[in-house]
């Protein structure tokens, strides 16, 4: 075969299994959303953390802004502490946001969700919200809902 | 005592063999600036290396990306879960079965057409005869078919991947209803670049060089005749494919072992 046509199956290889990664890197996975505008750290307490895990979602209003960084034992408040890292387009979230940790679908993963509060002081970096609510746990559900019962039918 | 005997000997000599293989290795790095000064070397040998290889690696993505779309929803409707089909088939393709199968394919196609054919150029005595005209086989005909192995791989892991998701696509959205939106969205939302795919290709990247490497080594230490090119084929293919195994092992203890 001759070495131009040669070099140009080859060039046709490369680029095609070039185009194949951009497939992977803008199609398949998150690359889009990786686009690194800065951002701040906020933290906050929870009873119960559920099964929250790393790099789960932050969402207010249901869009994405952000992602868990980090979850810790707090060993002076017994509880857990959520550190996430939100993107600083919105660095206007008030300081009386609530926080709390929800489940996308029955089976779906742990995220939290934010609701806006109504100061008009925005959280900074490194600060912490107070208003939380913890993860649902299932089986204290029924055993709420089996006590109650029970105490109805006395 | 005989026991020992045959111990303590396959001991030595598998040393011995892994010793002249790290030998090989650092003489073929130091072929690289020969072929930098000579590129034509390299495209002919990324033609049959990865071109040749090209269609293999595309049905074989295809193919093994609509298996994983069926099979994922038989498994996954009985969750009714059939929406998270699209994490399923990305994660696995990406993470282990790109990597890894392309590798293994490699191995069969281009990893032993690369042994017999250095195996055929010892036993004809083509390597000893362009060292008589003073051209070290190593930098000439050793390196550059090591880094098109080496450049291709990585490669086609990518391009396997790639048709696999189609291939799933193909699968379970057209074939039994999965619902496209959720089937891209899902995988998009859980499929993360740097953890999935740069990891996927650092896989591809290790196996390029473990294939390469025991292809062309094995062509290098066959013995010259028809039996031992034969026997160093095998080899190739057998000790690729465990070695692609073993490592991939380590290597997904060590990248998603903490997850």
């Amino acid at each position: 075969m001759q070495y131009r046509s040669l070099e140009i199956l080859v060039g046709f290889f490369v680029s095609i299994a070039i185009a194949a990664l951009f497939f992977l890197a803008l199609q398949v996975s998150n690359f889009n959303a990786l686009k690194d505008n800065g951002s701040y750290t906020i933290k906050a307490h929870f009873d119960n953390v559920g099964g929250l895990k790393i790099k789960a979602l932050v969402s207010i209003a249901g869009v994405p802004i952000g992602r868990v960084t980090k979850i810790n034992f707090d060993t002076q408040n017994y509880d857990a502490l959520v550190t996430m890292r939100i993107d600083s387009r919105y660095n206007t979230l008030p300081t009386d946001t609530s926080a709390s940790i929800l489940t996308s679908g029955l089976l779906g993963d742990k995220y939290i969700g934010l609701t806006a509060g109504g100061l008009d002081e925005f959280l900074k970096n490194g600060d912490t919200i107070d208003l939380t609510q913890s993860a649902l746990v299932l089986e204290r559900l029924i055993s709420q809902f089996l006590f109650n019962s029970s105490d109805k039918s006395e | 005592m005989n026991i020992f005997q045959l111990l303590g000997q396959s001991t030595l000599k598998s040393l011995a063999k892994l010793g002249r293989s790290s030998l090989f290795f650092i003489s073929i790095l130091s072929g690289l600036g020969y072929i930098l000064k000579h590129p034509n070397l390299l495209i002919k040998q990324l033609y049959s290396v990865g071109v040749l290889t090209f269609w293999l690696i595309c049905i074989a993505g295809l193919f093994v990306g609509m298996v994983l779309g069926l099979q994922g929803v038989y498994t996954l409707s009985t969750f009714g879960a059939d929406s998270s089909l699209g994490i399923m088939v990305a994660a696995s393709l990406v993470r282990e079965l790109g990597p890894v199968v392309s590798a293994l394919l490699f191995a069969g196609r281009a990893g032993s057409a690369l042994t017999a054919e250095v195996g055929l150029m010892k036993a004809t005595e083509q390597l000893s005869g362009m060292e008589m005209m003073a051209i070290d086989p190593l930098k000439y005909i050793i390196a550059p078919r090591f880094f098109a192995g080496f450049i291709s791989l990585p490669l086609l892991a990518a391009l396997f991947s790639a048709i696999g998701v189609i291939g799933g696509y193909l699968a379970g959205v057209e074939l039994l209803n999965v619902d496209a939106g959720a089937y891209w969205s899902q995988m998009q939302s859980s499929i993360d670049f740097y953890d999935d795919i740069i990891n996927g290709i650092i896989k591809s990247i290790i196996f390029a060089w473990l294939v390469s490497w025991i292809a062309l080594f094995e062509g290098y230490d066959a013995l010259p005749t028809s039996a031992g090119i034969s026997r160093a084929t095998t080899r190739t293919v057998v000790n690729s494919a465990f070695a692609i195994l073993l490592f991939d092992f380590l290597l997904t203890a060590l990248m998603f072992g903490a997850n």
